[in-house]
């Protein structure tokens, strides 16, 4: 069978990855008051790393991405409850939120809450179950 | 102190979290999942107790206060829910344990039966409409994955009808709280409760209590919406069955218990001793009819829970303090035996390798033990004193002459006879008569298997024997959810 | 505004009860996935649609909006993700295992 060509694609794609990438991580970042969260974050990396697998094939990207995603979804869903559980630690009600303003070197005066490990909880987990039903149901097809 | 209400949620959560993480490991999986569930069945002891002396725990989760932010909220009737369910959740669990196909464990197996406890204990805990929402679908979700566990034909087939209903359920529910958001302008159930005190329980509410009324009878298989339950709990592997049977249903009466005495309460004419009792006779006449038609064990079972909720829901409907502590006292009972029975039934299928009543027979000559638990747990579900069954269907049954409802107490002695019947009738097909089944799978041994039943058997037993101090904290429980200012006062602390 | 939205929703959940009439597996998936969007547009109108800033974030906007509804609505649409995407991967395995996604022969027999 005659190799189909994709360098039109496989160019495109690694521009792309780059812009859904970052702009993804700043849906993630801003998520806790202003549009954007884990979930769309979430699914938005899912959608590039989609796109990788759809333009270079199934088998040549897992040689570069070797994770488990059904860990993954592990990772998230204990980074998610923990969070929780740590207001609980310290008498306050359960998932109490805490943010103050620090000053970090170069990114200046940022806002660090408690509820940035929840949200990134709620990425790996959408990120990882995303990739994990279409990669099953795409290898499934074989 | 109330921050240990919302553990019974975050416990199984953040075990389950770490069992996918362990999903390779199978034995692992098997003893942190026990230790969990055991240790959940205390807590949840402790719980009971603590709420049982100190009264009504509420904790405004993420320190929004009550009516803005979601509460949880533990009093007398979801401690005892939360008792039963993971008491039901723990025996399953032990029963899965020796069942389970080792391929089925390594398939997220532990994993999602954690998840189901998470949305079944959560569902009994808020004090928000919305939340309960999204416990239900936690516990749906869970429960989807459950029912088609392991992937067969049939499996696939009957759960797939079974996610559709509960889809459309579960957008009703929506619906529900579209409407009442619309009219009350809140979700918090004690503050939706006032404001329905306010507003004079009329027209526009009165819809929205049936909707909801749907939305739960459909998840707790009333008439007419119970034909989805038979066929689809017949499919996957005894210990889910037990677990869907004595739990699943039980969530949506409990919902509609909760939101009819404290939120639609002004209007009981109409929607409780209308509506309600209505629903509940035919419940109760349909599903047994079914049970009586069939011959199958778990299918005859799976027909006497529909005719079970209806008595449940009847106590609800009379809606005086006796019928409604008959309710709670026949829940009780009914989680307890129902899940009993499905565990015998799991147990037989694994020595005859069938569930045909028509193709097992004289198991009583070859496991005698069996047997006559058997027959102690069947005799109870039937309502032979001094059996638990018999002082939970007593009375509500009373209530009903008391409070002239003639005719549905007339068609719940005779409901109560035809479960008899099909009891008697599994009872003489399987253990009793030629033994049809081969040496070898007489030689079966099922005492390993009887072990996580004994408790549930001897409860029972106690439930009835000690009817006496249980029926008066059943009359406890009903009294104080039939007064629902108490409920009201906790949480809004006013 | 609302009563516009109000005949959109009805359009929309009667698409709904029309697909899930169909015996094509894929269309009931379809079916519930609009079914979900019937009810979140519900959710968002039954509560008004209104124009304002952001409540607590801000002090100085002459109106705010109600973020409840947002919220459930965006609960709503997550669970209602996650039920999709369970349920398009169930009936690919009942189909699978089938080998037909016709509904009328996944009926089944009384007798089995």
């Amino acid at each position: 069978m005659k190799k189909p060509n994709n360098m039109m694609l496989q160019t495109l794609t690694r521009l792309i990855i780059l812009i859904v990438l970052s702009f993804s991580i700043y849906l993630l970042l801003a998520g806790h008051n202003s549009p954007g969260g884990g979930f769309i974050g979430g699914l938005m990396t899912a959608s590039a790393i989609l796109i990788l697998y759809l333009s270079f094939g199934l088998n040549s990207i897992k040689k570069v991405i070797r994770l488990d995603y059904i860990k993954i979804i592990g990772i998230g869903l204990l980074f998610a409850s923990v969070t929780g559980v740590v207001s609980m630690v310290f008498g306050f009600p359960y998932l109490k939120q805490f943010f103050d303003y620090f000053r970090l070197p170069i990114l200046g005066e940022v806002e660090l809450t408690t509820a940035l490990p929840f949200d990134l909880g709620v990425y790996f987990v959408v990120l990882a179950s995303a990739l994990a039903i279409i990669l099953t149901i795409a290898e499934d097809d074989k | 102190m109330s921050n240990v209400i919302i553990l019974p949620v975050i416990i199984p959560f953040i075990i389950g979290a770490i069992l996918i993480l362990l999903y390779k490991r199978h034995t692992i999986q098997r003893v942190i999942s026990g230790i969990t569930m055991l240790a959940l069945l205390a807590l949840s002891v402790y719980l009971a107790i603590y709420v049982y002396q100190h009264g009504t725990l509420v904790l405004e989760v993420g320190d929004w206060e009550a009516p803005f932010g979601i509460v949880i909220v533990a009093d007398l009737l979801s401690t005892l829910m939360l008792l039963l369910s993971t008491l039901v959740g723990t025996v399953c669990l032990f029963f899965a344990f020796q069942t389970i196909a080792r391929d089925r464990e390594k398939q997220f197996f532990y994993p999602l039966y954690l998840f189901l406890m998470i949305g079944v204990n959560g569902s009994f805990l808020t004090g928000d409409l919305f939340n309960l929402f999204v416990f239900f679908e936690v516990m749906l979700i869970a429960s989807y994955g459950l029912i088609v566990h392991g992937g067969t034909g049939y499996q696939l087939r009957e759960s797939f009808k079974y996610v559709i209903i509960n889809i459309f359920a579960s957008a009703l529910f929506i619906v529900g709280i579209a409407w009442i958001y619309s009219i009350t302008g809140t979700m918090n159930m004690a503050h939706i409760a006032q404001r329905v005190s306010e507003l004079d329980q009329t027209g526009a509410l009165n819809i929205v209590a049936i909707m909801l009324f749907i939305v739960f009878a459909s998840k707790g298989a009333l008439f007419p919406l119970y034909f989805w339950l038979p066929k689809s709990y017949y499919g996957p592997p005894a210990a889910i069955a037990a677990l869907f049977g004595g739990l699943l249903t039980k969530v949506g009466i409990y919902a509609i218990i909760r939101t009819f005495t404290v939120i639609f309460n002004h209007d009981t004419g109409f929607t409780h001793k209308g509506l309600i009792v209505t629903v509940a006779g035919f419940t109760m006449l349909f599903g047994v009819l079914g049970a009586v038609s069939q011959f199958d064990f778990k299918r005859i079972l799976s027909y006497h829970i529909i005719s079970q909720v209806g008595y449940m829901v009847m106590g609800l409907g009379i809606f005086t303090p006796l019928a409604v502590a008959g309710a709670i006292y026949y829940i009780a009972h009914h989680m307890i035996v129902k899940t009993a029975l499905f565990l015998f039934a799991g147990a037989t299928q694994k020595i005859t390798g069938t569930t045909d009543l028509k193709k097992m027979g004289g198991l009583i000559g070859t496991h005698p033990w069996l047997a006559w638990l058997f027959f102690i747990t069947a005799i109870s579900l039937a309502g032979i004193p001094p059996l638990s069954g018999f002082f939970s269907k007593f009375p509500i049954i009373l209530a009903g002459f008391e409070e002239q409802q003639y005719v549905i107490s007339a068609v719940a002695l005779l409901v109560g006879l035809l479960t008899l019947f099909s009891m008697m009738k599994i009872f003489s097909y399987a253990f009793w008569g030629k033994q049809k089944h081969t040496a070898a799978q007489a030689k079966i041994p099922v005492g390993k298997l009887l072990l996580p039943i004994l408790p549930l058997v001897a409860l029972t037993i106690i439930l009835g024997f000690a009817a006496e101090p249980i029926f008066t904290y059943s009359m406890e429980v009903a009294e104080d959810i039939m007064n629902p200012t108490n409920y009201i006062e906790s949480v809004l602390k006013e | 505004m609302e009563l516009l939205m109000s005949i959109v929703i009805g359009i929309v959940f009667s698409v709904t009860i029309y697909l899930f009439m169909s015996k094509d597996l894929l269309r009931v998936v379809a079916a519930t996935l609009l079914l979900s969007h019937a009810v979140h547009l519900l959710l968002l109108t039954m509560s008004g649609l209104q124009r304002g800033a952001a409540p607590v974030l801000s002090f100085d906007a002459e109106a705010y909006t109600d973020p409840l509804p947002q919220a459930l609505v965006l609960t709503a649409i997550v669970i209602a993700f996650a039920v999709t995407a369970l349920l398009l991967v169930m009936s690919y395995r009942t189909y699978k295992v089938h080998k037909t996604d016709d509904l009328e022969e996944l009926r089944g027999s009384a007798d089995e």
